[in-house]
Parts: structure tokens; sequence; C-alpha cells
């Protein structure tokens, strides 16, 4: 098992085998993400098989954040991408989608049946609540690596605060902070990173 | 639900499926759930392919299941025309994404360290944190407001953040914990 300095080191990263290993690495990660695969992702690539480090995970995520459409669906083309070009693309994105796609249509079909159910509705609401835990656990792991942000800790920290509040508390859409308070940060780090 | 291939659209409908949500793609920042309320308005209001419940309940459902959120978008297209409007829906949603973020990554990724791409990474990692806090929070608010279970959910969510911040244990046993507890009727 690893010890907490390895998984964040970047000298001691390991690489996929070949796309195949990344479908498969992708598939199990999709199938293990109940309300989403993003916690998942995390341990999975960053704890577990060392492909990336935080620093790295938490980068790749920022910039599928701001790109159109599914965060960890870019997420797992960008790393398919850099390891194997094209065919790794395609390979994570196969992994990640093509179970979990059947699962899905499977479910809507049978949804009628079983929505009815107690015992289901109950067990749904149990992953749910314990789905939002991990989302939260995955920012506080990915939280460290604001101590080495060009911008500060403090100043990170309260761009992290603003977000929270802009988005969880105001309801402001997206795109809006983003833009907006995006610019300002990015405009800052330009400065510092002279 | 036993009308899924009755209900299939014609070859014209379904071009016009898979071409709104190929737009809608690409302002889909944040993830395809953004976009929802267009879709909703697409399907529901404009044609009148499927109910409201059906809507809601295609996005419920591929919450509940495993893999990416984005699912969602599947379970929509087949409600409105079986397994060829999941195609048209999938396809038009992942294809312009899909694209763009090959380029920008590819772009990105030779000139990783110059000043431009490293000012951008470095202002938008803490929005991007603060961004992950602020899902896990609207995931868990709708637990917290329920009186009858909040306790009970409000403990979960706690637990799956400190086991999850504190050991390596794989999250697939947090979520088999929920489902237990949740069918306990606990939460």
């Amino acid at each position: 098992m690893s010890t907490e300095p390895a998984a964040s080191s970047e000298a001691l990263l390991a690489v996929p085998a070949s796309s195949a290993e990344l479908f498969f690495a992708f598939n199990r990660m999709a199938l293990q993400g109940f309300g989403g695969v993003l916690a998942v992702a995390q341990h999975e690539l960053v704890e577990r098989k060392r492909w990336l480090s935080r620093q790295q995970f938490v980068e790749m995520l920022s910039l599928s954040q701001v790109l159109p459409g599914p965060n960890v669906v870019n997420l797992a083309l960008m790393l398919g991408d850099r390891f194997f070009g094209w065919r790794g693309a395609l390979s994570a994105l196969a992994g990640m989608l093509l179970v979990p796609l059947v699962i899905v249509l499977v479910l809507t079909a049978a949804y009628a049946e079983l929505s009815g159910i107690e015992v289901v509705a109950g067990a749904l609401r149990g992953m749910g609540a314990v789905a939002a835990g991990l989302v939260i656990a995955t920012a506080f792991k990915l939280i460290g690596t604001l101590r080495t942000n060009r911008l500060g800790l403090p100043l990170a920290a309260a761009f992290s605060i603003a977000t929270f509040a802009m988005i969880a508390l105001l309801r402001w859409p997206l795109v809006g902070v983003l833009g907006g308070l995006g610019s300002l940060a990015v405009g800052m780090a330009w400065i510092r990173w002279r | 639900m036993s009308a899924w291939f009755e209900t299939a659209l014609s070859a014209a409908d379904l071009l016009g499926l898979f071409g709104h949500f190929l737009v809608l793609s690409v302002f889909a920042i944040g993830g395809a759930i953004t976009t929802a309320p267009d879709m909703h308005r697409y399907i529901v209001d404009e044609h009148h392919w499927i109910s409201d419940a059906q809507f809601t309940s295609s996005i419920a459902i591929a919450q509940a299941a495993p893999g990416p959120n984005v699912l969602f978008v599947a379970a929509l297209g087949w409600s409105v025309a079986g397994p060829l409007g999941a195609l048209a829906t999938m396809f038009g949603t992942l294809l312009p994404s899909t694209l763009l973020t090959l380029a920008v990554a590819r772009w990105g990724a030779s000139r990783r360290e110059t000043r431009g791409v490293r000012a951008f990474t470095t202002g938008m990692t803490p929005l991007t944190i603060g961004l992950l806090v602020a899902t896990g929070w609207l995931l868990a608010a709708p637990y917290a407001t329920d009186r009858a279970h909040a306790i009970g959910a409000i403990a979960l969510v706690a637990i799956s953040v400190l086991v999850m911040a504190r050991t390596k244990l794989s999250p697939m046993w947090l979520v088999g914990l929920g489902a237990v507890v949740g069918a306990l009727g606990w939460v």
C-alpha cells in the first residue's frame, strides 16, 4: 500500500500498460460511482493506480470544469489521450460509459415496477447521502494543493470560499461565476507568474 | 412504460433531437445537467414527447445508477424514442464536447510550462475546489431538510467525509453502507 507522500509525489507515478488497461480501469471506476464518479476517480487515479499526482489531478479537473461536457468524461478523455492518444481517449471513454449505459437503460425500462418498493427507495436515499459525503471529501483532499498555489494560501482559500458561496448559497449560474471570478483569479495568477 | 417503440419518432424528429442536444453540448459547462432546463423545454413543453414525471424520473434513475450522471441524457432519449432516441441524445451530447476537450487538452499539454497555461491552472484550482464543496453541499441539502430523517442522513454524510479523508478504504464500502442503512429506513 502506498504511503501519503508517494501518492502526491510526481516522481513515483505509474503508467498504464495499454489502452485495454485504461478501458478496464475506467469501467471499474464508473461501476463504483453511485451518484457521480469524481470521488472514485480521485481515489483510483491518484491513490490506487498512481497515474496522476494530486496536483496533476486538480489541474486536469480544473480544465475539464471550464470545458463543455461532463467533467469526469472530459477527465477520462484527457488522461487516455495523454498516455495513448486517440485510442487511449476512446478506450477510457468507452470504459466509462458502455456498461453503465446498459444498466441505466435497463433501469429506465424497469423503473415503473421498482419505484413503488419502499426498501429500494430507502436504499437509493442512503446511497445519495453517501455520494454527497464522497464529493465533499474529495474537495478536502485537494485543499492541500492550495498550499503550493502561487496565489498564496490566503488568497487561494478566499477564491475557494467565494466560489462555494456564489454557487451553493447564492445559486448564481456557473458560467457567470467561472467567467467573472475565474477571470479575476487567472488575472492575478498571471501577474504572480511573471 | 410499455410504449417504448410505439413512441418512436420520425426520422426528421430524431434528427431534430440529435441536433438540439448537439447544440446544448457546446453550452454544457459544468456538465450536461446544467442544460437540463432547456432539454425540458424542448422535449416536454415544446414537443410533448414525454411527461414532466418521466423527465424527472429519468434524471433520478441516472443519479442512482453507477456511472457518470451524464447518462441521464441516454435515459431521456430512451423515454422519448427507445434505443434510437438514446443514441441520438448520447451522441449529440458527447460529440462536440469530446472533440473540443481533446483539442484543448493537446493544445494545453504542449504549452504546459508557458505563463498563460500556468496562470490558468493556478487561478482556476481554488475555484475547482470551491465548486466541489458546493456540489457536495447541494447534493446533501435535500437530506438535511427532510425532518424525519435529517439526523441519520447528516451523520451518514459526515461519516462518509471522515472515512474518505482519513483512510484509503474504497468508496464502494461506504456506498454499500448507505444502501443498507437506507433500506432499513434510517436516512
